[in-house]
């Protein structure tokens, strides 16, 4: 079984999840539109798969041998974006450019225009069949990589989602591997009632997801998103079975908007502008100083990331 | 007569023996669309998505950046309706290695109705940006596009008709250049545009209409996307009526294309257009359906008569 890449510390995940927190916030602030609480909720997975378990290059994005990742929630194009800038995919400045003409950064990752990116998304529900065919591609040829593909919840409800779970089970592809964002609520969804995830109804209320992936024959783990022993165990999860006969699927429970006091589980945060003092508060409550750069780049030279 | 459909699933099997780039994706039509030869001769690149096109095309979205070419079977519907989607945003947009067959075009479907008749895929697809379409007119015709576009790097939609059709005899069966537009039949007063299959009915519309005195030439466009405006200008020469004949709705396929070409270089033709006029099919034998909709030699032959009067 192949170890995972490095050893990143905690305490190094969670700066940079911080980090890339408020490049999200800020830069959606910035340019006056974008997604804010899909790309905060899912931060922890992102910052630990591009730090800590993907076998990627960033230096040479087209490594056939890499580990695949579809971010099939488009909409989180932010959230990916300074998880890559972070990791060296592009200098941390042209973060700044999302959204803007000409950039590379578009509101949906565009993998025409950007290094890195393995698939297009922004229609929701398509990024597993992608995923499937990655893996199907690298069982038929005998390679090793893996297929990671980053799920919203909400983003479940396409049907086109259960064609690939049930094609995946059939292939039996262990080298498929399924993360869903599970932060409990969409852009505007059900009205509140008792099954509420922050203020409305959780987008699979009264239906387990975990239960349903098992019939279809997937092995499956849930876990708390936002802690980091989690996930790690979570992904080691997946990487024993990757080799294996069984498509995996991490359901992570999440929180959206997780990290701004002001946007936690509240569904209006689905996208948003901060207000000024908004954007304050978020810059005190992520605890981000001049100095964190420096900071994150000591901490990954003590994690031992080659 | 050559049915078009063996002639894709035997080529795309000689196809595949030499190039192990090729996969074949079928959403459970194989005996149907013929992609079970190459399931028989090749089964371990014959890769079953089961009743699911949507994934079907993301699935070999997947495959194609993995290094493999891969080819779809289904219906022409199940690819341009149901999954239009994964087709713009995971083929078109991204310019994916990505081959759709798409089977049982038109109206000649088999008695299934107009449900499984789709006269839209062509005006649909011509709006993609980046998709090559391509309708043959035959079945040699067929197997060189076949060829080519397993060649071409790029998505690449080739429309197909179910039903054994007479040879055009006039593409050589190891040949399609891209772009192809073909002079038939040289007219100057008249000129009948086809397309697909049609286009043999249209000769037969041409000789009918030379038996009755009219000059009409016949100019067969397989592929509608990418086309020199030049090559369809050049077809048409001097013809002060340019009268257009597809399988398929008059808004925005050939007629359309056609007509926005003509308009826009300011020849001065008249375009008329032959099709379904904004009218859906019906469930009926192919003589039938021919006469109803226009699109028989006579008919064809009559549409031109009126249009000269």
């Amino acid at each position: 079984m192949p170890a995972k890449r490095t050893d990143v510390s905690h305490r190094t995940l969670r700066e940079l999840a911080d980090h890339g927190r408020w490049l999200a916030v800020s830069t959606v602030t910035q340019s006056k539109a974008g997604h804010i609480g899909g790309p905060l909720s899912a931060m922890d997975l992102l910052v630990t798969l591009f730090f800590d378990e993907l076998r990627i290059r960033p230096e040479e994005p087209d490594w056939p041998e890499r580990d695949r990742f579809i971010l099939s929630k488009g909409h989180s194009a932010i959230g990916l974006y300074a998880v890559m800038a972070l990791r060296g995919y592009f200098p941390v400045e042209e973060v700044a450019t999302f959204d803007k003409g000409d950039s590379r950064l578009q509101g949906h990752p565009d993998m025409t225009r950007l290094p890195g990116l393995d698939a297009s998304t922004g229609s929701l529900g398509q990024g597993l069949s992608v995923g499937l065919g990655m893996a199907l591609g690298a069982r038929l040829a005998g390679r090793d990589p893996r297929t990671w593909v980053l799920l919203g919840d909400g983003e479940v409800q396409e049907g086109m989602v259960w064609e690939a779970v049930h094609t995946a089970a059939r292939y039996r592809l262990g080298n498929l591997i399924a993360v869903v964002d599970c932060n409990g609520l969409q852009q505007y969804g059900w009205p509140a009632g008792t099954d509420d995830r922050g203020d409305r109804r959780d987008p699979w209320a009264g239906i387990a997801l975990g239960p349903v992936f098992d019939a279809f024959g997937w092995r499956v783990h849930e876990f708390d998103g936002h802690d980091y022993d989690a996930i790690g165990a979570a992904f080691a999860f997946a990487r024993d079975g990757a080799a294996g006969q069984r498509p995996t699927v991490l359901l992570a429970r999440t929180t959206k908007g997780r990290g701004l006091s002001f946007a936690e589980g509240r569904h209006v945060w689905h996208t948003g502008n901060a207000t000024p003092d908004q954007l304050a508060r978020a810059r005190t409550e992520l605890g981000i100083d001049d100095s964190i750069d420096d900071s994150i780049r000591e901490g990954i030279d003590d994690g031992g990331a080659a | 007569m050559k049915a078009m459909r063996e002639v894709w699933g035997r080529t795309l099997t000689e196809v595949g023996q030499t190039d192990p780039r090729v996969v074949l994706l079928d959403g459970d039509l194989a005996n149907s669309t013929k992609a079970d030869i190459f399931a028989e001769g090749l089964p371990d690149r014959f890769l079953q998505l089961g009743i699911a096109e949507q994934n079907l095309v993301g699935t070999a979205a997947g495959l194609s950046t993995m290094g493999y070419v891969p080819w779809l079977s289904s219906f022409t519907v199940f690819f341009t309706h149901r999954a239009l989607d994964p087709i713009r945003m995971l083929v078109a947009q991204t310019g994916a290695n990505v081959k759709i067959a798409a089977a049982y075009s038109g109206l000649l479907t088999g008695l299934t109705g107009k449900t499984h008749q789709d006269v839209q895929d062509l005006a649909i697809m011509r709006a993609m940006p980046g998709m090559v379409v391509l309708a043959p007119g035959d079945a040699a015709e067929c197997a060189a596009m076949v060829r080519w576009a397993t060649d071409h790097d790029g998505p690449v939609y080739l429309r197909l008709a179910r039903d054994p059709a007479p040879e055009l005899g006039m593409v050589p069966a190891d040949d399609y250049t891209d772009g192809a537009v073909h002079v038939v039949r040289p007219g100057r007063r008249v000129v009948l545009v086809s397309t697909g299959v049609q286009t043999v009915r249209v000769l037969e519309a041409a000789d009918l209409l030379a038996a009755s005195g009219v000059d009409a030439g016949v100019v067969h466009v397989p592929c509608l996307k990418p086309l020199d405006d030049r090559r369809l200008l050049d077809a048409v020469g001097a013809a002060s009526l340019v009268v257009t004949v597809e399988e398929h709705t008059v808004l925005g396929g050939l007629g359309g294309l056609v007509a926005e070409v003509l308009g826009e270089h300011g020849t001065g033709a008249r375009v008329h257009r032959v099709g379904l006029r904004d009218v859906w099919g019906e469930s009926a034998p192919n003589d039938f359906l021919l006469d109803r909709y226009g699109l028989s030699g006579p008919r064809v032959a009559e549409a031109v008569r009126a249009a000269l009067a």
